[in-house]
């Protein structure tokens, strides 16, 4: 085992190294967040609460995360709906042209952001639509649809087929099937993929920036300020974000370690 | 991860309903419509605005219908230098994202399979990206690598960059934010693959006298090729149509633009909509014919 005590040693120190880099700017960031700057959030100017408690102080900032999270909400909801329903579709029924739903699902994900961007606004453009809310909508709900797709697929995949068959037997009728095992039983999936789609929604900029119109998201918003210099205010709102987010996926984590081990030891 | 994920089932599951294909079609419907809609059509219209001209004696952005196909090589003749650096770019990011991601997947994947906790804690660091605004993290990099800093005097002292050189705005600095805002895409990946390693492979090399370089490149290599080919596909369709790495307010400067950058000045700022066009619909073509060829060669058709 000798031989292997060099490799031991190198790789966790490699990735603790490589976590430090990935951690950096995001540290970065959240200490700038307490930063008592004048004007630019650039040279470090001693440390405050003053960010924090007047959030909104900086223009448009707080209206710009609002809008980025009602655009979330509505688009989230549309992407899932519509992405649950064809996860279903390619997992469940066999039907002609299957690889081409495959091929079209696939294609949004292989094309460059600003490809898909610059598409729709000329589609918009073409039409005389007013950019706005909606017409971001449309564009997050195409980004979305096929990561709903692709996780809630993986999850149709494990379904046993047998708990639906013991609902028929049952003289389940098939919408209670559907509602009372199929649809619970895909729950978990479901909402991985609404988190995720949320997420992505969250953080997207590039085609954002092209379907925008008036309406500012929070990444529009830091884009526009970034020319001038980014407020602290800003770097207060994504460090809670980013706090909130990291806590809760850590405390999932650790709920469902406990309940593993706690299985372990019953068994 | 998600281009693996597509290949999984493409054939029908077996204990598939055929004959209730009409709830398929109901399930299908809208979804597909919405692709229809929103993804096909946009297609469409961007080739039809790529060859559009403009309106005789119109305003700047007034055009016109047309078949105009000279748009194209006088945007391949202005912009080969932008198709140039963005390729350049987004090769140089996948391949240092790729050796920077692999080491770390595989600790991931199957160094830390012994201790879920750490196995799950380093999965969590690695993703904690996503949590934060991919903007703000590219700023913070800018302002670490700014001229004053701890970093940029240290690389003068040692002479790596000269007395009166920058970090910001050089092509090393906009490869150096790609690569930093790939690292998730590749690692993601890659480590999905190797979580699924079975560890009596490597045992078995180990009992036949390989080497563990060698068992590490005619075993885990091989198996992982899955993981790799999706990981270099999600880091480098997306960095090669980036702009924000590579505009002067974040990494680049005037000398860095790349294709996405002046896609978004003709379309934005200069109304030159035919323009934009025809580069978008170029540098879609381009990435298809790259992925084709790419995933031919490795062998990995099944992923798509």
């Amino acid at each position: 085992m000798s031989r292997f005590s060099l490799g031991r040693w190198l790789l966790p120190v490699y990735v603790i190294l490589a976590l430090v880099f990935i951690l950096t700017p995001i540290v970065y960031t959240i200490v700038f967040s307490f930063n008592a700057s004048v004007k630019t959030n650039i040279v470090w100017n001693g440390f405050t609460f003053d960010n924090w408690l007047n959030v909104c102080s900086a223009q448009g900032v707080c209206e710009a995360f609002g809008n980025s999270i009602a655009l979330g909400l509505v688009a989230t909801v549309i992407a899932t709906v519509l992405g649950t329903l064809l996860a279903i579709a390619l997992g469940r029924y066999r039907f002609k042209g299957r690889s081409t739903v495959s091929l079209l699902l696939f294609l949004p994900m292989a094309t460059p952001e600003i490809v898909l961007g610059a598409g729709l606004a000329a589609q918009f453009l073409a039409l005389r639509i007013e950019k706005g809310f909606w017409t971001l909508v449309a564009a997050h709900v195409l980004f979305c649809i096929s990561f709903v797709v692709v996780t809630v697929k993986a999850r149709v995949a494990s379904l046993d087929p047998a708990l639906e068959e013991a609902g028929r037997d049952l003289y389940g009728s098939p919408r209670q099937v559907f509602f009372r095992v199929t649809l619970p039983l895909l729950m978990p999936g479901i909402v991985a993929a609404a988190l995720l789609s949320f997420a992505l929604s969250f953080d997207d900029f590039i085609i954002s920036r092209f379907n925008n119109g008036a309406f500012v998201t929070f990444p529009v918003w830091i884009y526009t300020a970034a020319a001038r210099g980014i407020p602290a205010e800003a770097n207060v709102i994504a460090s809670a974000v980013f706090i909130l987010a990291i806590v809760s996926v850590i405390a999932v984590q650790l709920t469902t370690a406990a309940r593993r081990r706690r299985l372990a030891a019953k068994g | 991860m998600a281009f693996a994920a597509f290949g999984s089932s493409t054939e029908a599951p077996s204990h598939a309903p055929l004959k209730r294909s009409w709830v398929a079609i109901a399930l299908l419907a809208p979804g597909l419509a919405y692709l229809v809609l929103f993804f096909l059509t946009p297609f469409v219209s961007l080739i039809i605005t790529s060859l559009q001209a403009p309106v005789e004696f119109g305003d700047v952005g007034q055009y016109q219908p047309a078949f105009q196909i000279s748009n194209y090589f006088t945007v391949i003749e202005t912009y080969w230098p932008h198709f140039l650096r963005a390729f350049g770019y987004a090769l140089a990011a996948t391949v240092a994202a790729l050796l920077i991601s692999y080491p770390l997947a595989y600790f991931i994947g199957v160094t830390a399979r012994k201790w879920p906790m750490i196995q799950a804690l380093t999965l969590t660091f690695v993703i904690a990206p996503f949590f934060i605004s991919f903007l703000l993290r590219t700023i913070a990099w800018k302002q670490l690598m700014a001229d004053d800093t701890p970093l940029v005097q240290f690389l003068k002292t040692v002479a790596i960059i000269p007395p009166d050189g920058h970090l910001v705005g050089t092509p090393f600095a906009v490869i150096f934010g790609l690569t930093y805002n790939f690292i998730p895409f590749m690692t993601l990946p890659i480590y999905t693959t190797l979580e699924r390693l079975d560890t009596r492979y490597l045992e078995a090399g180990n009992d036949l006298y390989a080497s563990p370089a060698t068992t590490f490149w005619k075993v885990t290599l091989p198996l992982s090729v899955p993981g790799i080919v999706s990981g270099t596909l999600l880091t480098f369709i997306p960095a090669a149509g980036d702009f924000v790495n590579a505009s002067s307010t974040f990494l680049g400067s005037a000398q860095t633009q790349m294709i996405g950058n002046v896609i978004e000045s003709n379309f934005l700022v200069l109304n030159n909509y035919p323009a934009a066009s025809a580069l978008s619909v170029l540098l879609m073509a381009i990435i298809l014919v790259i992925v084709a060829v790419y995933v031919r060669r490795s062998g990995t058709e099944e992923l798509l």
